[in-house]
């Protein structure tokens, strides 16, 4: 069952985004900026916790899940530390995508040249 | 006039055929994705014995490193064309802007080029990201105090 929560959530989300992209003159860039943002303020009261315990890993895949794992991680180190635990946990959920994008796609760059 | 004239006959023959099927194929194959980190998710959880949670992670790497790969390949640009936001709205679309714009600047060297480019396209994401969750933090510490 959750395989198909999983679909649907993330599926809508991406129908979402090119139903914007379609019909406005916003950017790929400007939507996915969107996108984030509106992951940061649903987990501002908590809402795509819900989400993810019901969908699953769909619900992790979507761009949206990078505003909330910054602001749970800041949330999480603010708890102890105060208002400095914001800066200090901002990137604690969300290093491993950052870091594993930067190394994967330098070492790639090294390793393949552009086809055009 | 005229221009009125040829603004209306440009929405009439507007494809919306296109749209329809744009937001179809983005549905399925960001629906696709998501089922893949589902069964990802879960084997990586039975194989290794950890946490749903950690697994996650090791599922998110896994679909960067795929989304990379493909790029740094070649043909993951024909399946964005294709696919458009059913594959850059999921973290692959992080991993593919970051790849195709170090690969497109990397004949300008490594530091003006690769250095400075690599984010070009991230970069608003990771911005934008971190001052509304700093903001939006800030704000749930200061009514809800945590």
């Amino acid at each position: 069952m959750i395989y198909i929560y999983s679909f649907l959530f993330a599926g809508f989300v991406c129908m979402l985004g090119q139903i914007i992209l379609d019909n406005t003159k916003l950017s790929a860039g400007h939507i996915t900026s969107i996108f984030v943002v509106t992951g940061a303020f649903l987990d501002t009261f908590s809402i795509y916790d819900q989400i993810i315990a019901h969908v699953g890993a769909g619900a992790l895949v979507p761009i949206t899940s990078f505003g909330h794992s910054l602001i749970h991680g800041a949330l999480e180190k603010a708890s102890d530390m105060g208002f400095i635990g914001l800066l200090m946990g901002m990137f604690d959920l969300t290093a491993t995508g950052i870091t594993a994008a930067i190394v994967f796609s330098f070492i790639f760059t090294l390793l393949f040249r552009p086809k055009n | 006039m005229e221009k009125v004239n040829y603004e209306k006959i440009v929405e009439k023959h507007k494809p919306t055929e296109t749209r329809g099927q744009n937001a179809f194929i983005a549905f399925v194959t960001g629906g696709i994705i998501g089922v893949i980190a589902q069964v990802l998710t879960e084997l990586y959880a039975s194989w290794f014995e950890i946490s749903t949670k950690d697994a996650s992670t090791f599922m998110l790497v896994t679909l960067i490193f795929l989304a990379c790969l493909f790029t740094a390949m070649g043909f993951f640009d024909k399946w964005v064309t294709f696919c458009k936001c059913g594959l850059i709205i999921p973290i692959t679309g992080f991993a593919h802007s970051m790849q195709s714009a170090g690969l497109e600047y990397k004949k300008e060297g490594p530091i003006f080029g690769i250095g400075s480019n690599v984010f070009k396209l991230a970069g608003s994401v990771i911005l934008y990201g971190v001052v509304s969750a700093w903001f939006f933090g800030l704000l749930r510490l200061i009514i809800m105090g945590g």
